[in-house]
């Protein structure tokens, strides 16, 4: 283990997170608001920390996947244990644990709260908890990699820790305009989403709020009744939308808007995904449109409610907690599916999900013709007999994790539902579940120690289990290896 | 710039790590997942899955967009062919390895419509690199700069020479020849001397100088050995073939010890001159009954790398002043620098830095200006040719007043076709070409040269 190289990427991003923080700083003084003993001190310590680890750069400075793990998982537990610190200092949120909850439900996209009113909470504070979406989506340590010259070459293995599903790529052959293209591609959609939303009535503040959330697949709003506050049918199918854009892989915009257009179109993931948007849009539609006068609201809040849970947003326009139980099936199901890889949406991802029906289907064929030669597909390429293995451990992890959080969190003694969709939706990164967690509950009432569960398991659920679990086996930390 | 590289054995992935870290976009394709796997991630590249011959795997890796491809691939045929899709997909530049003697030869004819801009023949250029050598025996290995002006050259201080225990400042007023030392090297460490630093024997160092130069300062040094009139060759490969060819015109007697048959016969209706003996090269009995102890100069170049450094440390033992021995394999490579072996020749590595020469190059037309780079001292030590255009703002002052680095060296300033070998009152002037050795990599711009 290279500890020196790790401590500095840690100090590199205390110094960015000081630097991200001077955002919700300005908009707390342009809102009049004290800032100055919240984000005011976190900012000074933070940059207090970073210049203490970025003292000098480390002299050996080779990077291989372990530290890659290593640093990606501490340096989300440090920004969260950091961006907790505004929230807590200014009282309105509650205790530390709350703050810590709310933050890393922020910066893993999850949007799960504990507040139970939002619109008491200032600006700045309100600022901060979706910026934190935005920054958490595409990833903090790609955002370093943008702007830190790594030496070596070996950044990738950060890139790889960080970026969600079984397979991380380049588009280019640098590391670091791969990084860059990412943000354009990211800040390029936030910016035309910000338009459309003014466009349809919104304040430059709500804008930046909704957009952040659906941006980073996140769902902190600034209002108790969410993006059903507005009430508005454009707004809503916007949001849809865009919801759904940002489930979808990256690369595929990077093919679309590079020239490849065609092979962009054909992407097997994406087809894969939309149909699953599609045909669960179909059941939960009909399922609910006896509850609404017309077929074409119970569409809209279908399609809303479809595409913020697949794509692990999480955001509400209608309190889906009262609908019929298939739909609160159907949208179970979905939490677990999740978005694409490659994209800022959280879940189990379509190419995994694709993988293993497709193995599943191979060992069927196996058995009926046992001396069959073949071969898992995707996009028309074979994957790998490793991404394969790697993906059934990760389903068997990830069911692992969810049954033994939901025996923790039983103890509490909360419904069955409640228990169950509260572990999935902080998981997946959803954020609301159904039950006591429903989109117009919250998470207020657990323990502090159910907190820290459910926390641990949105980091877990962000990074894709294998960072955090690596972080926890011993052979990481001694010296010898 | 963009590079396309086809093949990733280890001609193409020594290309790639060292493009790749000199900030090129480099693609790298095989179509043998083994070849590429950990390469992505070793180093800051793509890689690309399928034959390099078909259109669309070539498509996939960009070639339309590339500045330069390199087919290194095993095959001859799909190297040519590699390069000439490119060219029709509209690449800038391409280069293909081109080992067959025979399609060689005939590349001049079909060159322009393969759309080649270069091919490189890694025997040929291991066979010119060794008839170097042999022409130039104090030396072990010789590069020349500033179209053959200027020579660089490495060798070994013997026991008991006039060097030993000499301070580099006094060099000059000892033997009154403008001979700059630019790398010692000694024992594991590369240093790059001040003029306080004293020479040891054993120590093994690059000099710079104009060639006549060079020679008088091995009279000087009683380094002078007698020119090579024979020389001993096992194993009759192509290298064998060129190298014959080669050392016949330069009117040395040849012997090559093949063991096959067949072989034999070809070499000696292409070489009449030389005499091919049919025999195992490894044959004690053999090389003696040839004269092994009395030939000026032995060359291994049999297709094992083992046999080849053990056949030249026993030709050593025996007395034989000069020894050249192929190496393949670049791990072998390093463990053979450790042993006292004379010269080590590998073909990968020198067709390497002849592509990797022609990149910098065509990088230099688009902004960087190296104009010629070799590597020294066991891939340790660069030494880069600027030519220092208009915009240099550092001219006309003595190099004594530059804020120069700690680990560089001025090895020559050629100022219209002379060459000035500097001290500190020298300057730097607009039109010169200068040659800076280092020990820091990747320098692309003389301005790099300052602290």
């Amino acid at each position: 283990m290279n500890y020196a190289m790790v401590l500095y990427v840690l100090g590199y991003i205390c110094n960015v997170e000081a630097l991200l923080m001077l955002l919700p700083l300005g908009v707390g003084l342009l809102y009049g608001e004290s800032v100055g003993g919240t984000f005011g001190l976190t900012i000074v310590l933070l940059f207090a920390v970073g210049a203490v680890l970025t003292r000098k750069r480390p002299k050996k400075q080779t990077f291989y996947a372990k530290e890659g793990f290593v640093t990606v998982s501490l340096c989300w537990i440090v920004m969260s244990l950091f961006g907790a610190l505004p929230l807590s200092l200014s009282g309105e949120v509650g205790s530390y644990v709350d703050c810590f909850f709310e933050i890393v439900s922020g910066f893993t996209t999850t949007g799960a709260s504990v507040v139970a009113n939002v619109e008491i909470l200032s600006q700045n504070i309100l600022f901060w908890r979706s910026f934190t979406h935005w920054i958490g989506g595409m990833g903090v340590l790609v955002f370093v990699l943008m702007v830190l010259p790594m030496a070596g070459q070996s950044s990738i293995h950060l890139m790889r820790a960080e970026s969600p599903g079984p397979i991380v790529g380049k588009f280019v052959p640098k590391l670091r305009s791969t990084a860059i293209l990412l943000y354009g591609i990211y800040m390029l959609l936030t910016v035309i989403l910000i338009i459309l939303l003014m466009l349809g009535g919104m304040s430059l503040f709500d804008s930046l709020i909704f957009s952040f959330g659906t941006a980073g697949t996140g769902g902190f709003a600034n209002y108790a009744a969410s993006v059903g506050h507005f009430g508005s049918a454009y707004i809503d199918w916007v949001i849809t939308i865009f919801m759904i854009l940002f489930g979808v892989n990256f690369n595929v915009y990077y093919m679309l808007f590079f020239g490849h257009f065609l092979q962009g179109l054909k992407n097997e993931e994406m087809r894969w995904y939309l149909g699953i948007i599609a045909v669960s849009t179909a059941i939960v539609t009909l399922n609910i449109s006896h509850l609404y006068d017309s077929p074409l609201t119970a569409l809209r809040y279908a399609a809303f409610q479809v595409s913020t849970i697949i794509t692990t947003t999480g955001y509400a326009t209608t309190d889906f907690a009262l609908w019929p139980v298939l739909s609160h099936v159907v949208l179970l199901l979905l939490m677990i599916a999740g978005a694409c890889a490659g994209s800022t949406g959280g879940g189990i991802k379509t190419s995994r999900i694709i993988i293993s029906v497709k193995s599943a289907w191979q060992e069927l064929r196996h058995l009926i013709h046992p001396r069959t030669v073949t071969r898992v597909q995707l996009d028309g390429r074979p994957v790998e007999e490793e991404t394969r293995s790697t993906v059934g451990s990760f389903l068997t992890l990830y069911a692992l994790i969810v049954a033994f959080s939901v025996l923790l969190l039983s103890v509490e003694g909360y419904d069955f539902n409640t228990t169950l969709s509260a572990v999935l939706a902080c998981f997946n990164n959803v954020g609301p579940g159904i039950g006591l967690v429903g989109p117009m509950g919250n998470y207020g009432f657990f323990t502090p120690f159910s907190k820290l569960l459910l926390s641990f398991d949105m980091l877990l659920g962000r990074l894709e289990i294998f960072p955090m679990l690596v972080l926890f086996s011993p052979s990481v930390w001694r010296k010898s290896r | 710039m963009k590079v396309v590289i086809v093949g990733n054995g280890k001609v193409g992935n020594s290309l790639a790590e060292r493009l790749s870290s000199e900030g090129h976009d480099v693609v790298v394709i095989d179509n043998d997942p083994d070849n590429l796997k950990n390469s992505d991630t070793r180093m800051d590249i793509i890689t690309v899955l399928g034959n390099g011959v078909s259109y669309t795997v070539q498509l996939e890796a960009g070639v339309p967009k590339a500045d330069l491809l390199v087919a290194a691939t095993p095959s001859d045929e799909c190297n040519m062919l590699c390069c000439l899709v490119a060219h029709k997909l509209g690449a800038q530049h391409t280069i293909a390895r081109v080992r067959n003697p025979e399609y060689a030869q005939q590349l001049v004819l079909m060159r322009e419509d393969l759309g080649l801009t270069m091919a490189v023949n890694p025997e040929l250029a291991a066979s010119k690199e060794i008839a170097r050598i042999l022409a130039f025996p104090s030396a072990t290995k010789i590069e020349t700069f500033c179209k053959g002006r200027v020579e660089l050259c490495e060798f070994t201080v013997p026991q008991g020479s006039p060097l030993h225990d000499l301070p580099l400042s006094s060099l000059y007023s000892k033997y009154r020849l403008k001979v700059l030392v630019c790398t010692v090297q000694r024992g594991d460490k590369v240093i790059i001397p001040q003029g306080d630093f004293t020479l040891q024997a054993g120590d093994h160092i690059g000099i710079t100088a104009s060639p006549a130069e060079i020679a008088a300062f091995f009279k000087a040094i009683d380094l002078t050995r007698e020119k090579i009139r024979s020389v001993l060759v096992v194993g009759g490969s192509r290298i064998a073939y060129y190298l014959t060819r080669q050392l016949l015109d330069m009117g040395m007697d040849v012997t090559v010890v093949e063991r096959d048959h067949k072989r034999c016969l070809e070499l000696c209706e292409y070489f009449p001159k030389a005499i091919v003996i049919e025999g195992d090269g490894s044959d004690h009995e053999l090389l003696m009954e040839e004269g092994l102890d009395k030939a000026d100069a032995f060359v291994a170049l049999t297709g094992n790398d083992e046999e080849n450094i053990l056949l030249s440390l026993f030709a050593s033992a025996s007395q034989v002043s000069k020894t050249i021995t192929k190496v393949n394999r670049t791990a072998l490579l390093k463990i053979a620098q450790q042993l006292p072996l004379d010269s080590v020749v590998s073909p990968k590595a020198v067709v390497t830095n002849q592509i990797l020469q022609y990149a910098r190059a065509l990088d230099n037309s688009k902004g960087s200006n190296v104009e010629t780079l070799y590597r020294m001292v066991g891939d340790r030590v660069e030494a880069l040719e600027f030519f220092i255009a208009e915009g240099f703002d550092k001219h006309s002052v003595p190099l004594r007043d530059l804020p120069l680095g700690k680990d560089l060296l001025i090895a020559c300033i050629i100022r219209k076709g002379k060459v000035i070998i500097p001290g500190g009152r020298d300057t730097i002037e607009i039109g010169d070409s200068v040659v800076v050795v280092t020990t820091k990599p990747f320098m692309k711009d003389i301005h790099d040269i300052f602290a």
